[in-house]
């Protein structure tokens, strides 16, 4: 490995001492979810609850030049019709990022003009489901159809119908020009780098819009306490963010408003939104009762939100040895008709995806333009999977072209314990950044590991493919990402200890599925000395728990982790200064475990939590609690190789793969039996945005495949043969060493799976997905010789 | 339409149920509280609102209520005994099989039926029952492992089960 210290090992004594972190322990919520308990959203009934539905625009682009709701108002059993004129017009995005959020300020909760298939037009509150969509029939709308945009690279041209033409909307780039959002970065010189290299590179690349797919799509209930506040009950990764904006948008105070976060059944960054939360909650306060809005399946394709598509440029400046000296990544995206997380989710496509090489100039430049289509946004990924396949099918072209092996290009490239990445440093979440340190890289034994598994050395050089038209191949990819936006994200936790030595932890955090709640609980009880059972999480609601920034950039572990931590380390120190007056020992030879405080010396004296409890709470009059915030100024990398094996059906372009082996660096998994599952699940929808998944749009912008009969998700039976390693080391700025890793092993399957094409039949495929008609057209057209003459001999 | 009455079985216990004649027995099935049963697309491509009809995995979203009268229907409520969880529950939680378990009751009924039809099944059939079930969190692999793992330990119970079994018939 070059003779560099490639990555940290694990602190083994460390590990050893550990009794729950590090453990594969059970879910936490996990009983309730096997056995069909009450926990999600909608799994509530509410005694007068009316069912919200929302009018979608039948246009790309329209105005709405009329518009008569006394018919759907005069149903019986319609209680609220709102449009435009109903309510307030507040500026706002719907992205659930920190305040004031990058993202421009472009939305509206009704709005005379729409500018999508999809966009809202009225919202009805009715007493049955029935009753509502019979309202929204009877909504009489008189629309001015405009010219509508949904080429992305027709956004910007003279004459493109401007989508963003009303005056107060704040933070577009150039409405004029269709442009949401602009970034162009430097570091070094591209020019002076491409003048020093031997060889360059460029290349073009193409992705598509993904959907998220959450098995429960977006819901959110809302109604009036008995104090006349707003409670919204909503499958949201964001409760915090929400109360924020919900408030401003329908100009009520904050505490106001109160957010409560049940179970969720799926975000991956969809949920990442105030989407319905605003209507619903304006629905609740025109009617007087309780509303629920629930996108059906065909509303969550094109109301909710997606992965933004991309066209890549990407050039690259090589060493004749195969030294990276620099790159260039020119990037046009398209954010739909709205701005959610225009600019923060392109500018990851810059900073968390150039820096894997160590060239000394990158440059990285980027429109983001609106287009009348549905709205991209937050995605698991962030930007990410749209940089690595462009990067990383370039880096395998060069590496081939150079004769070189790919893994020896990545190895002698790739950043390395000790660098700093300094493009972090000017790209940051819409603003100036902060350098990157690395201070934990596993990536070298990632690549060995997964190479291995994959049987690398052997098939590289040669597979049985002989004169069959099934022919194997092998490929891999490099990624990283981040753990949580530095010097943004931010959490609190709260613990406070009950009387049988167990403790209530409060935190913002936002399970939503990953299982936050078990990895923070175990985090907690390593550091009280508790059992896990004596951990009582509660987490994601406004007036409950602290604040939290919630499940996003994968920041749960590293930064709400590091507040539990704190916290924990707080309580325990209550807890030992009492347990040292009641043992007659001083703290430092104190020592707690299995709930029991005990010395440390020959002594052994103890005292069991739950005998310190009572002493605490009857004798001394004390609540023995503490609470801690957390934040941090890096954002420490998790580390990714990927490697593919597939087979190509020469005669139809069908790609299967037969294996796909994931090696993550996440520092240390609190519970790796739920890092595998973060990571088996990232993969199954880098599948699927590398082969199958993608929304389409007809030519007046509607949704073609709105449906999982005709959007193509991997099932268990599509699934190749997975190996999931995990590579562990010790971050220092993570608890307990932890750094992320729901994010990062999404990125690799589609750069690897293209690789490996290449090396199976010899063809470049660089746009998403790769259908079986693409394949067979490159085969057709980029047939090499040598395999041709190989099929003909036949 | 007239208002109808529906007399069926729900994880044991015998219930009249007044309905509206088009109803979907999923529909039905949340209003009543059996709030396990999830919608998830009410197309019957997603498996979330799967529950056993006779001990058969159907999609409670392509049901009429009201073809539910006089048959026997297990919901994802009913599988534990008690407090006590079933083996295929316990190997989900073990096997790290549930992310966010919106999925996890239309699989552990349909993984507890395939058992019951064939106590040994391999991998592929496995995969096979579960290709009725979206999952977005887990990548399947856990899933399958559980419903293996749970296999393997129904068929060793029930070999250590068997002299009992045979006295008792």
């Amino acid at each position: 490995m070059n003779g560099d210290r490639a990555g940290q090992s694990r602190d083994r004594q460390g590990a050893v001492s550990r009794l729950v972190v590090g453990r594969n322990v059970r879910k936490v919520d996990g009983v309730k979810l096997v056995t069909g308990g009450a926990a999600f959203t909608d799994d509530v009934h509410i005694p007068g609850m009316l069912h919200g539905k929302i009018l979608p625009s039948p246009h790309a682009h329209a105005r709405i030049r009329r518009i008569d709701t006394s018919k759907a108002k005069a149903l019986a059993g319609v209680h609220a019709v709102l449009t435009y004129k109903d309510v307030p017009r507040v500026p706002h995005t719907t992205a659930g990022q920190a305040w004031p959020e990058p993202s421009p300020h472009d939305t509206y909760l009704l709005d005379s003009k729409v500018r999508f298939v999809g966009d809202r037009v009225a919202a009805v509150a009715a007493e049955s489901r029935a009753i509502a969509e019979r309202a929204l029939k009877l909504i009489e709308v008189e629309y001015e159809i405009l010219p509508a945009v949904l080429d992305m690279e027709q956004a910007m041209a003279a004459g493109a119908p401007v989508i963003h033409d009303e005056p107060d909307s704040t933070k577009i780039y150039d409405r004029q020009r269709n442009i949401a959002g602009y970034i162009l970065r430097e570091i070094g010189s591209v020019e002076q780098g491409f003048a020093e290299a031997d060889h360059i590179f460029e290349r073009q690349y193409r992705t598509q819009r993904q959907q998220h797919c959450p098995i429960e799509p977006h819901v959110t209930i809302c109604w009036l306490d008995a104090d006349a506040r707003l409670v919204i009950r909503t499958s949201t990764q964001v409760p915090y963010h929400c109360r924020r904006q919900v408030a401003m948008i329908l100009q009520i105070p904050v505490s106001r408003v109160h957010v409560v976060k049940p179970r969720i059944g799926g975000g991956f960054g969809g949920k990442q939104e105030m989407l319905l939360e605003d209507i619903c909650g304006a629905l609740a306060l025109a009617s007087r009762r309780p509303v629920k809005i629930e996108y059906t399946r065909e509303e969550e394709f094109y109301m909710a939100r997606s992965r933004h598509p991309q066209i890549l440029r990407m050039k690259m400046g090589v060493k004749r040895d195969g030294t990276v000296v620099a790159s260039q990544l020119t990037v046009l995206a398209t954010t739909g008709a709205y701005g959610s997380h225009s600019t923060t989710v392109q500018g990851n496509t810059g900073s968390k995806v150039l820096p894997l090489y160590r060239a000394a100039h990158m440059r990285f430049e980027c429109h983001v333009v609106y287009t009348n289509a549905p709205v991209a946004g937050a995605f698991r990924g962030y930007g990410c999977p749209q940089g690595f396949f462009a990067q990383e099918t370039l880096v395998d072209e060069i590496a081939c072209e150079l004769g070189m092996d790919p893994m020896d290009f990545h190895r002698n490239n790739v950043i390395r314990l000790g660098d700093t990445d300094l493009l972090s440093a000017q790209l940051g979440e819409g603003k100036e950044g902060l350098p990157r340190l690395v201070r934990s890289c596993g990536l070298p034994q990632c690549m060995e590991s997964a190479a291995r598994a994959i049987g690398w050395t052997q098939k590289r050089k040669s597979l049985p493919n002989g004169h069959s038209h099934l022919r194997r191949g092998v490929g891999m990819a490099c990624t990283m990402q981040g753990s949580g936006i530095a010097g943004v994200d931010w959490a609190s936790a709260f613990l406070k200890m009950n009387e049988d030595g167990s403790f209530f932890l409060q935190v913002g955090a936002s399970d939503v599925g990953a299982g936050a709640d078990t990895v923070l609980s175990q985090i907690a009880a390593e550091t009280l000395g508790v059992t896990l059972d004596k951990v009582i999480i509660t987490s994601g609601d406004t007036d409950i728990t602290p604040f939290d920034v919630g499940a996003y950039a994968s920041s749960t572990t590293i930064i709400s982790g590091g507040a539990v931590k704190k916290a924990a380390a707080r309580v325990r120190s209550q807890v030992l200064e009492l347990a040292s007056k009641m043992l007659d020992a001083p703290v430092d030879q104190l020592d707690c475990a299995n709930n029991e405080i005990f010395t440390t010396c020959a002594c052994r004296k103890s005292v069991s939590m739950t005998d310190l409890a009572m002493q605490a709470m009857y004798k001394e009059k004390l609540q023995i609690m503490d609470g801690a915030s957390h934040f941090n100024t890096d954002s420490p990398p998790p580390f990714c190789a990927t490697f593919a094996e597939v087979e190509v059906d020469t005669e139809t372009g069908q790609v299967r793969v037969v294996h796909l082996a994931t090696a993550v660096d996440p520092g240390t998994a609190i519970n790796p039996m739920q890092a595998e599952g973060q990571v088996e699940g990232a993969v199954a929808q880098g599948l699927g945005y590398a082969l199958t998944e993608e929304l389409l749009l007809d030519a007046a912008g509607r949704p073609v495949n709105p449906n999982f009969l005709d959007y193509k998700m991997f099932g268990a039976q599509d699934m190749p043969k997975l190996t999931t390693i995990l590579v562990e080391t010790d971050e220092p700025l993570g608890p307990y060493g932890a750094k992320s890793i729901s994010e990062v092993p999404i990125n690799g399957p589609a750069p690897a799976i293209a690789n490996a094409i290449f090396h199976a039949v010899g063809v470049r495929i660089r746009k998403l997905p790769i259908r079986p008609e693409d394949v067979l057209r490159a085969l057709h057209a980029e047939r090499p010789a040598n395999l041709e003459e190989e099929l003909l001999t036949q | 339409m007239k208002n109808m009455e529906l007399h069926l079985t729900v994880n044991g216990e015998s219930l009249n149920w007044t309905i509206a004649p088009g109803e979907l027995l999923l529909d039905v099935l949340r209003r009543q509280g059996y709030f396990g049963v999830k919608r998830g697309c009410e197309k019957g491509e997603c498996g979330a609102c799967a529950v056993l009809l006779d001990g058969m995995p159907i999609n409670s979203c392509l049901m009429f209520a009201a073809q539910a009268e006089g048959r026997q229907i297990l919901t994802i409520e009913g599988v534990a005994d008690g407090g006590k969880l079933d083996p295929m529950q316990e190997a989900f939680l073990d096997h790290g099989a549930v992310q966010c378990g919106f999925c996890t009751g239309g699989m552990v009924l349909s993984a507890k039926a395939l058992l019951e039809r064939r106590p040994d099944p391999t991998e592929e059939e496995v995969r096979e029952m579960l290709a009725g079930h979206l999952c977005r969190c887990t990548g399947y692999r856990k899933p399958v492992e559980a419903v293996l793992a749970a296999a393997s330990k129904k068929r060793n119970t029930a070999r250590r089960m068997k002299p009992v079994a045979e006295v008792v018939r």
